[in-house]
């Protein structure tokens, strides 16, 4: 059991920010986050990809704000949590009991929850059938490729992770990769390998297909698939893989008895506490009049969270609002030279 | 100004007028139409705001899709050849009498 003031649940560029206030006011945070790597969607969706409305900086990529951000923090040696989830929060005696899916526990005053638009999970077939077979013979991710050996397997998607798992298993299994269309978002040169594959024989392409369905006596047999124009084809399979990206999933957030609106957490926009007593919601996840879904709000928010955290965490202590400029208390916590 | 008819994946139609300017994404979540669900906002990074053009003379004459469109699509729930991601399709009076159909879900 780990005891902090503040847990706070997403790592992008809001709950960076809102660690770094915490630090500033002397609290201690401890920061989960679904993905393996810090950054959020910033780091997910769009790390190449330039953003122009951070105040004071013209212009700067997903990536860069993220690796500022972890400078900023440095000087608090918080402990991130990664390729972890929240799962559950139970208040007892006016403490959260935070459980995390890997089966870590804190007990803290406040959790704040900067989870944008939730969790990131691997988007899955449509097709309920392959449910039955999710995690056994139909994955979204691969943790151990040599189950595939001597093996049929047949890869559905058109970007990189697709692309590169066809050409990492072609010399391993033998290989179906099925796309909807003939152009890929893969980068160029595993495109042309994959096309170079497919000219050999050593892989089997075929685009402008999708998958119907998956069938199988207890363990699976066989994957059909479509054309638009509705003509199908069943092939043999003992794995299917599906590569379609990533999708948020607001996923356990939802069952905690907070107040929702639609996918978002109504907050007041004094402390963007929710109707939970303790609980904090800011950045994309959080809504109240006029909301704005943009990174700088999330860093406002976060600094007034921070400050609304304060009050459980140190009950008997009156919070002083000082200057990073002139505060010699805050100096020492950055660990700056006066 | 546009006159845009939405229809849900069970037949339910709606109509908006939405303002030029705004996406046709935007005209479905202001007004409170379901089956777009648009988690990114109109970023163009989650594909969750895909719709379908049935009508080929409509599709042919909206704006083509720009790079990256279609690459979203691909992560899309049950994507074709006339899918778009309604986000991209900004409304201006040529868009009066559009109708979108939206899919069985946004994934």
């Amino acid at each position: 059991m780990i005891k902090t003031d503040v847990v706070i649940i997403g790592a992008g560029p809001t709950g960076l920010f809102c660690a770094h206030q915490l630090g500033i006011i002397g609290l201690k945070c401890e920061i989960v986050d679904n993905l393996d790597r810090i950054g959020g969607q910033c780091i997910e969706l769009y790390p190449d990809k330039p953003i122009y409305d951070i105040p004071a900086v013209p212009e700067c990529t997903g990536e860069e704000l993220t690796n500022n951000l972890i400078e900023q923090i440095k000087p608090f040696n918080f402990n991130f949590h990664l390729s972890d989830r929240v799962q559950q929060l139970k208040n007892e005696n006016n403490k959260w009991l935070v459980k995390t899916l890997n089966g870590k526990e804190f007990e803290t005053p406040n959790v704040v929850i900067a989870g944008g638009v939730g969790s990131f999970e691997p988007r899955k077939f449509p097709t309920k059938s392959a449910e039955k077979y999710d995690g056994k013979s139909v994955l979204y991710s691969i943790k151990d490729k040599t189950i595939f050996k001597d093996k049929s397997v047949v890869i559905f998607g058109g970007g990189d992770s697709a692309l590169d798992w066809a050409i990492e298993l072609s010399n391993l299994s033998k290989v179906t990769l099925v796309h909807r269309r003939d152009e890929f978002r893969g980068a160029p040169a595993s495109v042309q390998k994959i096309k170079e594959l497919s000219d050999n024989k050593t892989i089997d392409l075929i685009t402008k297909h999708s998958i119907k369905d998956v069938k199988g006596n207890g363990s699976l047999e066989s994957v059909e698939i479509k054309s638009e124009t509705g003509e199908s084809k069943v092939l043999k399979a003992d794995y299917v893989l599906g590569f379609f990206g990533l999708i948020m999933q607001l996923g356990p957030i939802a069952e905690w008895g907070l107040n929702l609106d639609k996918k978002t957490i109504p907050v007041n926009t004094e402390n963007f506490e929710t109707n939970k007593k303790g609980i904090f919601a800011i950045g994309d996840i959080c809504t109240y009049p006029g909301k704005l879904k943009l990174i700088l709000s999330g860093f406002h928010e976060g600094a007034l969270a921070a400050r609304g955290c304060f009050k459980y965490a140190r009950p008997d202590e009156k919070y002083r609002f000082e200057f990073t400029t002139a505060s010699s208390t805050i100096k020492d916590r950055l660990g700056v030279k006066k | 100004m546009a006159k845009i008819k939405y229809i849900e994946f069970n037949g339910t139609e709606h109509e908006a007028d939405v303002a030029n300017g705004l996406s046709v994404m935007e005209g479905a979540i202001q007004n409170d139409i379901p089956g777009i669900d648009a988690d990114c906002g109109g970023g163009m990074s989650c594909a969750t705001c895909h719709v379908y053009i049935n009508d080929d003379e409509w599709f042919k004459k909206l704006p083509e899709k720009e790079m990256g469109e279609d690459d979203m699509l691909d992560q899309a729930f049950e994507p074709k050849s006339n899918s778009r991601l309604s986000c991209q399709l900004i409304v201006s009076d040529d868009l009066d009498g559009l109708t979108v159909h939206m899919p069985e879900k946004q994934v």
